[in-house]
């Protein structure tokens, strides 16, 4: 199986070397590396190359690194039927960057893209109809970016004198626990609740 | 003069009232029976004919990729259950999978035929609710009380083997939370002998019936190059003719040992992938009964856990092992780190495939996990496929993609 990635990333090295910018192949997955305003062209040649024949993409997310200077790692999951192999792409980018479209190369990503944006705040362009797709009408706010807090913002409750569902603000009975089980003598790298005066030491 | 023709030619004035057409948009849901869930559309009609199809999702969203964010590895797998919740095993295989591809664990080989055994229970389960309901939305009745008779006997096997109908957490990473009793192993064999007679019966009701092949003949073909185009796996995959089966392409577990088929149709419309569900349970049970064969036999004896840090202390050592009890304890409050990393996997599931792509960095819960669905892929299509169909074959439409709104909205 490695080998045949290792062929593969070759090959792709070989034919469109200045689209890629780094290769790995770990776990027997085969992850490339792009910059966003490649990404279309490298996608189009894995799609069309004899050798590739990506054909189906499988899935495209996003991951948030805040704090880092390119925030969102775009990945796109590729799989090609006819020579059973999967391959990944990915991409860095800006918190305010744009990435081009691909779904005039697989109208499939359309759904894809609309979830990244409407999770991430992620903008693509060229993209026929960028809405939200999974949060509610009138949602404000990227739920996936990892200072979105997992309470969310709003609540909603049906209103017997208003008789219509109204929004308000978050009100918790209870603090939202984030329970940390964290080993207080490996990996810890905090002052444990009570311990303040342990770090004096 | 043209019926309809509008262009502004000097002679508007002369159109009747009955000639000024526009087109109708109706909202299908969702609160609609044939919607299979929480689907609204809004389709826009010319006439009968439908022009365009929006589906609107996420009113069943929870949030689940959020929530794992802040969960351990072994709390989340519950979560699993809750996206495809007619066959939930099935997911759960595709988690315990990535786990078990980051941390290099090798599954015990009973552990691995008792996976393959409630994984084709979940095919079948998934496949009997698609096809009777199927037959529902175009008008039969008695197919899904009998369907839901047999759907009801696989679920008692589901809580002999885990104590919950539905929501099992039965995989877990490493293994299977708990060993099947040979009496239940009986019980499945039983009901493996007594099944393809329900599959004739409903073969009977359904395969030539005039009804049902006049709504299904026919209706929304998907052609080989759709199906690349719109990101399609399993039966609507295999219903257009392509012979594409992870189990049998990627094989994991130990699927490469099983001997079955793998039927596909012939035209790609939503009677070919009816016949493709009908056959897929008949293999599934030959799978099943080879399953049982195999752990029955002395190699499929032993363990059902790879002990180690990943997986609880047998209940015997925690008696009177200090160590184990420490472990246990670490294990069901900390959770078990994960090596920092990110692999896909991807199961076969009933409905096509379905993803884990898993982003580790290191500590007891995921970084980032996202939840590939077959659905959300298929429901996109929807626009493509309803384009040029009558308004009543949405029905039947929406059955044969075979959505179900957990793992859509997730």
């Amino acid at each position: 199986m490695t080998e045949q990635l290792q062929e593969l990333a070759a090959h792709i090295e070989l034919r469109q070397g200045d689209l890629v910018s780094s290769h790995a192949i770990t776990l027997d997955e085969l992850t490339l590396e792009a910059t966003a305003s490649d990404i279309p062209a490298l996608i189009d040649f894995l799609k069309t190359d004899e050798q590739c024949r990506f054909a189906s993409l499988v899935d495209i997310t996003a991951i948030d690194y805040p704090g880092d200077e390119r925030r969102f790692c775009v990945v796109y999951h590729f799989l090609s039927m006819y020579r059973n192999q999967r391959i990944r792409v990915k991409t860095y980018v800006r918190e305010e960057e744009i990435v081009p479209s691909i779904t005039g190369i697989h109208p499939s990503a359309n759904w894809f893209e609309r979830e990244v944006f409407d999770m991430f705040g992620v903008l693509f362009s060229g993209h026929p109809d960028l809405r939200r797709i999974l949060t509610d009408y009138g949602f404000r706010g990227y739920p996936l970016r990892k200072d979105f807090p997992t309470t969310g913002y709003t609540e909603v409750r049906y209103d017997e004198v208003q008789k219509r569902v109204v929004y308000e603000p978050v009100s918790l009975t209870q603090e939202y626990r984030q329970f940390d089980f964290m080993s207080p003598w490996e990996g810890a790298e905090y002052v444990l609740p009570g311990d303040e005066k342990g770090e004096a030491k | 003069m043209m019926d309809g023709d509008q262009s502004p030619r000097g002679y508007e004035d002369a159109l009747t009232g009955e000639q000024r057409i526009r087109n109708f948009n109706i909202n299908f849901g969702p609160q609609h029976p044939a919607a299979h869930g929480v689907l609204r559309l809004v389709l826009e009609l010319d006439g009968e004919i439908v022009e365009r199809c929006d589906p609107h999702i996420g009113l069943l969203h929870r949030g689940t990729e959020k929530l794992m964010e802040s969960r351990t590895y072994l709390q989340n797998l519950p979560y699993l259950d809750r996206l495809d919740y007619v066959a939930p095993m099935n997911q759960e295989h595709a988690w315990c999978l990535a786990i078990e591809r980051l941390t290099g664990i090798e599954v015990p080989r009973r552990a691995q035929l008792i996976r393959v055994l409630f994984c084709e229970i979940g095919r079948i389960l998934s496949h009997l609710l698609n096809v009777t309901t199927q037959a529902m939305d175009v008008g039969a009745l008695t197919p899904p009380l009998w369907g839901f008779e047999e759907r009801e006997k696989l679920m008692v096997f589901y809580e002999r083997a885990c104590g919950a109908r539905l929501h099992a957490a039965y995989f877990r990473p490493g293994g299977v939370h708990q060993d099947l009793t040979p009496e239940l192993l009986d019980d499945i064999e039983a009901w493996c002998e007594s099944f393809p007679a329900v599959m004739s019966d409903i073969d009977g009701l359904l395969t030539e019936n005039r009804i049902f092949k006049q709504r299904n003949v026919d209706i929304c073909v998907v052609s080989e190059d759709e199906v690349m185009e719109w990101g399609m796996s399993g039966v609507m995959a295999r219903g257009s003719g392509l012979a594409w089966d992870l189990r049998r392409a990627q094989p994991y577990e130990c699927y490469d040992e099983f001997d079955f088929l793998i039927p596909t149709g012939k035209n790609g419309d939503c009677y070919d992938r009816y016949l493709v569900r009908m056959e897929e349970m008949r293999q599934s049970v030959r799978i099943m009964q080879q399953a049982i064969e195999k752990l029955r036999a002395p190699e499929g004896q032993g363990d059902i856990l790879a002990r180690g840090k990943v997986t609880p202390p047998k209940r015997t050592d925690m008696k009177t092992s200090m160590e184990a009890l420490i472990h246990h304890f670490k294990l069901y409050t900390e959770g078990f780190h994960v090596p920092a990393g990110e692999v896909y996997a991807a199961v076969e599931a009933p409905k096509g495939e379905f993803g884990v792509y898993m982003v580790s960095d290191g500590t007891n819960k995921p970084y980032r996990a996202k939840l590939r669905a077959p659905g959300y892929l298929h429901l996109q299509a929807m626009d493509h496929v309803t384009k040029g169909h009558q308004l009543a074959d949405v029905a039947a439409i929406i059955g044969t993609l075979d959505v179900v709104f957990g793992e859509i909205d997730r």
